[in-house]
């Protein structure tokens, strides 16, 4: 699949209809969810790969990652509203390979969930502080190899020595910097177990 | 919800000590025809609580699946064709997961379980 081709289909997804702030929901801009998915996908991680979103929202990257060749995704969401337009987004498409589970990630834990990859554009704890965090920490017990999890510029290395110190990431870079329409600098950020 | 996704799921209640594997009942299953990819199956299969897995396969209906699997049987067509139809291609649609130690059910619509919790059970 192409990139363009990729990144036109996201744009064709249903957004959410009724935006919850303190969610912060939004959907994953369409050349920014493109690029992260492509990165992804070139290092070897979505092709034949269980992936897992956390936060799927409307299903964005969870739906880019089957598009990809991930063999199975599992998108995992809170919101109600969320779930019925990702069903939605599903229902565009042929055979995928795509589960979604309602959740709150504060209870992940006690699921037994475990993917080879996670991908995932978090809250960046504008509403609720440390919600970025709390969605790395997930992330980080949820995949054995990889997370892909987008973040704001200024907060690179707070979140770069947070992986490498207390999630035991084996590396932690930047992947993919783009800037942002709404003036958010968003920095992609890797890391691998 | 597919089988794979279901062998991942226990009660995530706090203080539930033998949540998993949580019990199915289904009202709504639908077979979707998927592809097969026996690589994939090879590839899943030491991922899977392999018990759990045939207990919920049995209770959608397909028993056949052996409890002991060798390497031969991991080679062997018509087990994998038989682990792909259980793995992949059977949904349950709507009906609840319980869990083993409260009987706690977890719903599932249109495919999707919801593991929100009360605020008591955090």
């Amino acid at each position: 699949m192409k990139f363009k081709h990729l990144q036109s289909l996201i744009q064709d997804l249903e957004h959410f209809r009724k935006p919850r702030m303190e969610l912060e929901q939004y959907p994953t801009a369409a050349e920014l969810a493109t690029c992260m998915m492509f990165t992804s996908k070139e290092t070897g991680d979505i092709e034949d790969k269980v992936v897992v979103d956390l936060g799927c929202g409307c299903g964005t990257l969870a739906i880019s990652a089957i598009l990809l060749g991930a063999s199975y995704v599992i998108g995992v969401e809170i919101d109600s509203g969320a779930i019925e337009v990702a069903l939605e987004n599903c229902e565009g498409f042929e055979d995928l390979y795509l589960d979604m589970i309602q959740c709150n990630l504060a209870n992940i834990a006690g699921l037994r969930l475990k993917a080879d990859t996670v991908v995932m554009n978090p809250p960046f704890g504008t509403k609720t502080e440390g919600a970025d965090m709390e969605f790395l920490k997930c992330a980080f017990q949820v995949a054995e190899t990889a997370v892909y999890s987008l973040h704001k510029r200024s907060t690179r290395e707070y979140i770069r020595k947070f992986a490498m110190t207390k999630l035991k990431a084996v590396s932690a870079k930047v992947a993919f910097y783009l800037c942002w329409s709404l003036n958010l600098s968003h920095t992609l950020q890797f890391f691998i177990r | 919800m597919r089988l794979l996704t279901h062998n991942m799921l226990a009660s995530n209640v706090k203080g539930v000590k033998n949540g998993y594997p949580l019990r199915i009942e289904a009202t709504t299953v639908e077979t979707k025809t998927a592809d097969f990819n026996p690589e994939f199956l090879k590839r899943m299969f030491p991922k899977l609580e392999w018990k759990a897995f045939c207990e919920a396969s049995a209770a959608l209906g397909e028993k056949g699946l052996p409890a002991q699997v060798s390497p031969e049987t991991l080679e062997d067509e018509e087990f994998l064709k038989a682990f792909h139809h259980s793995l992949l291609e059977l949904h349950v649609e709507e009906g609840a997961l319980i869990c083993p130690e409260t009987g706690r059910k977890f719903p599932v619509n249109k495919g999707i379980p919801n593991m929100l919790l009360n605020e008591d059970e955090c």
